[in-house]
This record gives structure tokens, C-alpha cells and sequence, in this order.
């Protein structure tokens, strides 16, 4: 029997010290203290450079990184601890595949499929990619009113031409869950391979990469709770094995002479440098914390929170909401538009009221555009938000336009 | 946080019903101000008479602050020589900046009502918008620090 959230929230020294409702949980989450404590015992109790020295520290240090790696190895379902590669964030997971992997295997000509609903981060690295070799990037468009993607369409726009996919698993504007293995079948069937970008999706779903069968699959620590500084790159192993390394220096060599070297093996040889093991140790513990709390209490919580948004917005005149009009498509993201309001002077409003709404073009300016507006206003939950938060967002919405000068 | 008086009726009106906001279909200088982190974008249209702002106007989109500010701007800068509109526009940046004098901001007149912005760091830049094009349009070679 899952405890009530109020015990949960507990669980987060921010939430407790802070009065502001928190729904920007889309840019990133709070931290529980389990989160903070394995970061710092790890400094206090850990603390050596991993994989490096003999003595106990050195081994502790190296245990800590490596478990957190299984960790992850088993949070994604990937078959071997080879193909998790610890990055700094979503951004260098996926500058890493455009670097190491689709420069050496794009050519003039080819292909790069993307959909509009990608994140920057997900799309300025495949622009330099098409930039450098003379492909071609193509878009997958979707439903403008419910934010569906037409697998039809898709099948269409992958040809013998297409060398990669890069799709987000969740929109981080719409929310709306994009069917990636269906999508990866389509890529497979043509020979080309799949990145999905699972930022916005691993907070609030289990992922099975060997299910969805990705051949690159992407995300951030900082979004499920764990430590900013710290995200993955997973990658079957037979491509990450043929790609050169991205970064190269210390600690992802076997050995070296004065003109050549010879790399590590998987995952080392993408690890350059001295890793980030405490933040490795803050994201396994942020999964097992997602663990021992379990997706289908998040989910259901979540669900419950969209839901009671979506409904008060619909009573409140001059809102519009991007997206799919049914909660359970939203993943627990709500980007809304007032009338006449700019969204900074909107959330500007939010925040005088005490509720931490993100406005802007939340790093999807070509889906905006493609929306037809410049920036929106976006609340994003948790399952550790309330009712009562979301009340209170929804109350002050009500008199934005008031506030601003407008009749109503 | 008194940001509830902030969007005061001077900033409303001003944002809602803007006198100068529209295409000055007769200006001799125009130049675009953007804030890319907001999407903040005008384009500014200047008449000069010799050394005379005779006209000027703004068109484009934005929040309220950048909207409002650029309006107000102009509501005090027609009619006034090069050299004293940008007298005013280093008055509003000292203001923004929390750096202004008690004459200051008796200078800046209705442009005082945005005096709050000074405590709204994320804000600066909107309320800056109009103000910045305004210098670069009149004084192009300035290199002075925009923020």
C-alpha cells in the first residue's frame, strides 16, 4: 500500500523548506534526500578517482560507479552494463551519437528523420550533422490538435536513404507518447537506426530499450530526481563497439605510445576524463527511489493531477491548452496559452502567487512555430504536487487576464 | 512580493492601448531589438528632423513589460534632440539597474512605473528592449554594455 504523498513530500528538503507551489518538473525535478546523501557519502566516505587506484578507497570508489551503472543497466532493461555510458546530460548522450556514430556513418545524400516535437537538444546536434556531410534532415510532423503522429506518414518519410532516426519518447512541450517501437520497426525495416530521447519519459514510465528495441536510447538524471551533471547514453553494443570515441584523454585507454593508442573497452572508452561518480551514485539512488515507490503510484497520481488542471482550465475563459484534450496523454505536462497575455507576464503573475510555472519556448522553437505561436506557458507535474497546489495555480490563472488590463 | 502592484494601470494601459504602436510608414531609421531567451522582438521607426526625433513608432510582439516600456519610451522621446533621448535612455538604465538618483527618476516621468524591474532580474531585458534599440539606432557606434 503506497503512502500518502504527504509522506512523500517529506522525502524532499526542498519541498519542505519551500511555500511556492513547484510545477516545473519538466525542466527539472526535486531531489529526495536519499538523493543528497549518496552524492555526499560518497565525498565523505568514497572518495577516491574511480577505476584507478588499488588501495580500498580506490576499489570503494570504483564499486560505487560500477553498481550505479547495474543500476541503470536494469532501470532501462539494457542486456549488459557495457552499454550504459555515464554523460553529462541528455544534450552530450545525443552530441556523442551525432559526433562518434552518424559522422562517420552519414553521407551526402542520406537522410536524418527528426520529428517537430524535438527539444533542441535533439535537433542542433542532427543540423550539424546534415551541415557536415550533405544530408538531408526531414521532419516527422504531428497532429496539431492532439499531438498524434501518423505512423502512415512516418512509413513514408523513412527511405532507403534514411541512416537515423531521432525521435523524443515523450514531448516535453505536449506530453503526448510517441509510439517509438512502432517507429523503430519502420527505421529497422529500412536499415536505419534509432535514437530515442527519453528525458521527458523516464521520470514517469518504465522503458525497456530492449522492448522498444532503440538502438540509442538518451536521458538525464535531473529530471527523475537525481543529481544535475549526470545522464546516459545507451547504445547497443555492436554500434557503440564500431564508434569511435567522442571524448579522448584520460582513463578510456588500454594503452598508448608516443603517436597511437589503443581504446578501452566498453563503456570506458566514452568516459574520458575523471567521471562523475557521485552524481552516478545520486542517479542510482534516485532509481531505486523511483523503484520503492513504483511507477503505477506515480502515474495514477500524476494522471489525477493533469486531470484536475485540465478540467479547472476548461472553466476558465481565454485558456487554451496544447495538445491532446485527454489527461492521460499529457504525461503530466499542461502547456496552455491565455488570450492577449504574454506567457512571461503569465507566469511572471504565477510566480507573484507563489506557483513556479516555466514560460518561454521551452527549447522547442520549431514546434512552436509550428504550433503558430512564439512561446507558451507550461505546468508540469510530479507526483509529489497536491491537489492543493494545483488549486492554487488554477485560482490565480483565473484572474491573469484581469490583472492585465483585459475585461475578462 | 509586491509584483501585484507592479502590473500597475500605467503598464496596462500602456501594453493594451499603446499610442505608438503601429507602422510609421515615413520614418528614416528602423531597427530591430530582440531578446532571444524570451522571443521578445520590435522593430523601432524613428523620423529624424536634423537632430530632432520628429516621430517614431514601434511594431512587434512581446510581454507587457517590453511592450509597455517601448511605448512609454517614445511617449517621451518624440519631439526631443538625439543627444537628451539618450540622456533618458541612460537615466532608464541606471533605474533598471537600482542606480538611479531622486532626479533620475523624476526625470524618467511615466517610465518610472517600470523603477520596480530593478528587483525583477529575469525582467531587465524586457524592459530594457525599447530603450537599447533606441540608443543603437541614435548612437550606432556606441559599444556600451547592453545589460
Amino acid at each position: 500500500m503506497a503512502k500518502d504523498v504527504m509522506e512523500y513530500r517529506k522525502d524532499f528538503p526542498l519541498l519542505m523548506n519551500d511555500t511556492s507551489a513547484y510545477i516545473d518538473n519538466a525542466a527539472t525535478s526535486q531531489r529526495p534526500q536519499c538523493v543528497l546523501d549518496a552524492e555526499l557519502k560518497f565525498y565523505m566516505e568514497q572518495n577516491a578517482n574511480p577505476l584507478r587506484g588499488s588501495y580500498p578507497l580506490g576499489v570503494a570508489a570504483t564499486e560505487v560507479y560500477e553498481d550505479s551503472r547495474k543500476v541503470v543497466k536494469e532501470f532501462i532493461n539494457a542486456s549488459s552494463t557495457k552499454e550504459i555510458i555515464f554523460t553529462r546530460n541528455t544534450s552530450e548522450s545525443i552530441n556523442v551519437v551525432a559526433y562518434s556514430y552518424a559522422l562517420d556513418n552519414v553521407k551526402e545524400g542520406d537522410e536524418i528523420l527528426v520529428s517537430i516535437m524535438e527539444h533542441h537538444s535533439n535537433l542542433l546536434p542532427w543540423q550539424m550533422v546534415a551541415d557536415r556531410t550533405g544530408a538531408r534532415l526531414k521532419f516527422i510532423e504531428c497532429d496539431r490538435d492532439d499531438a498524434s503522429v501518423d505512423l502512415n506518414k512516418v512509413e513514408e518519410l523513412i527511405t532507403e536513404r534514411t541512416k537515423i532516426v531521432a525521435i523524443t519518447q515523450v514531448s516535453n512541450v505536449l506530453g503526448r507518447e510517441n509510439p517509438v517501437r512502432a517507429i523503430a520497426d519502420l527505421a529497422h525495416a529500412k536499415g536505419a537506426v534509432i535514437l530515442v530521447d527519453g528525458a521527458q519519459s523516464t521520470p514517469h514510465m518504465a522503458v525497456d530499450v530492449q522492448a522498444l528495441d532503440a538502438d540509442f536510447f538518451v536521458f538525464s538524471g535531473h529530471k527523475l530526481m537525481g543529481p544535475m551533471g549526470i545522464g546516459v547514453l545507451y547504445g547497443k553494443k555492436k554500434l557503440l563497439k564500431n564508434m569511435q570515441p567522442f571524448l579522448r584523454g584520460g582513463e578510456m585507454i588500454d594503452s598508448v605510445q608516443r603517436e597511437s593508442a589503443k581504446f578501452a573497452e566498453l563503456p570506458h572508452k566514452f568516459e574520458a576524463g575523471t567521471v562523475n561518480a557521485a552524481g552516478a551514485a545520486g542517479l542510482a539512488a534516485a532509481i531505486k527511489y523511483i523503484q520503492s515507490i513504483g511507477f503505477e503510484y506515480m502515474q495514477e497520481r500524476e494522471l489525477m493531477l493533469t486531470t484536475r488542471a485540465m478540467e479547472g482550465i476548461k472553466k476558465i475563459p481565454h485558456v487554451k491548452v496544447f495538445g491532446s484534450d485527454k489527461p492521460e496523454e499529457h504525461t503530466g505536462i499542461v502547456t496552455f496559452a491565455v488570450d492577449d497575455v504574454h506567457p512571461h507576464d503569465v507566469s511572471e503573475i504565477l510566480a507573484s502567487d507563489g506557483v513556479d510555472c516555466r514560460a518561454g519556448h521551452h527549447c522547442a522553437q520549431p514546434l512552436l512555430q509550428y504550433l503558430g505561436v512564439n512561446s507558451t506557458t507550461r505546468a508540469s507535474f510530479m507526483f509529489y504536487n497536491t491537489e492543493d497546489e494545483v488549486d492554487r495555480f488554477l485560482k490565480s490563472l483565473a484572474t491573469i487576464r484581469e490583472r492585465m488590463g483585459y475585461g475578462n | 512580493m509586491a509584483i501585484n502592484s507592479f502590473y500597475s494601470e500605467i503598464l496596462t494601459e500602456h501594453n493594451v492601448h499603446p499610442e505608438h504602436k503601429f507602422d510609421l510608414g515615413d520614418s528614416t531609421i528602423v531597427l530591430e531589438g530582440v531578446n532571444p531567451s524570451c522571443g521578445d522582438d520590435i522593430f523601432l521607426k524613428l523620423k529624424l528632423d536634423g537632430d530632432v526625433i520628429a516621430d517614431g513608432a514601434f511594431i512587434g510582439d512581446g510581454c507587457a513589460i517590453s511592450q509597455a516600456s517601448a511605448d512609454i519610451m517614445l511617449s517621451m522621446v518624440i519631439g526631443m534632440k538625439k543627444d537628451e533621448a539618450l540622456a533618458m535612455a541612460a537615466r532608464f538604465k541606471s533605474m533598471i539597474h537600482g542606480e538611479a538618483t531622486p532626479e533620475d527618476i523624476e526625470a524618467l516621468q511615466e517610465a518610472a512605473a517600470l523603477q520596480d524591474i530593478s528587483h525583477m532580474p529575469a525582467r531587465v531585458k524586457c524592459a530594457m528592449l525599447g530603450w537599447r534599440t533606441l540608443r543603437e539606432a541614435l548612437d550606432p557606434d556606441s559599444d556600451e554594455d547592453d545589460e
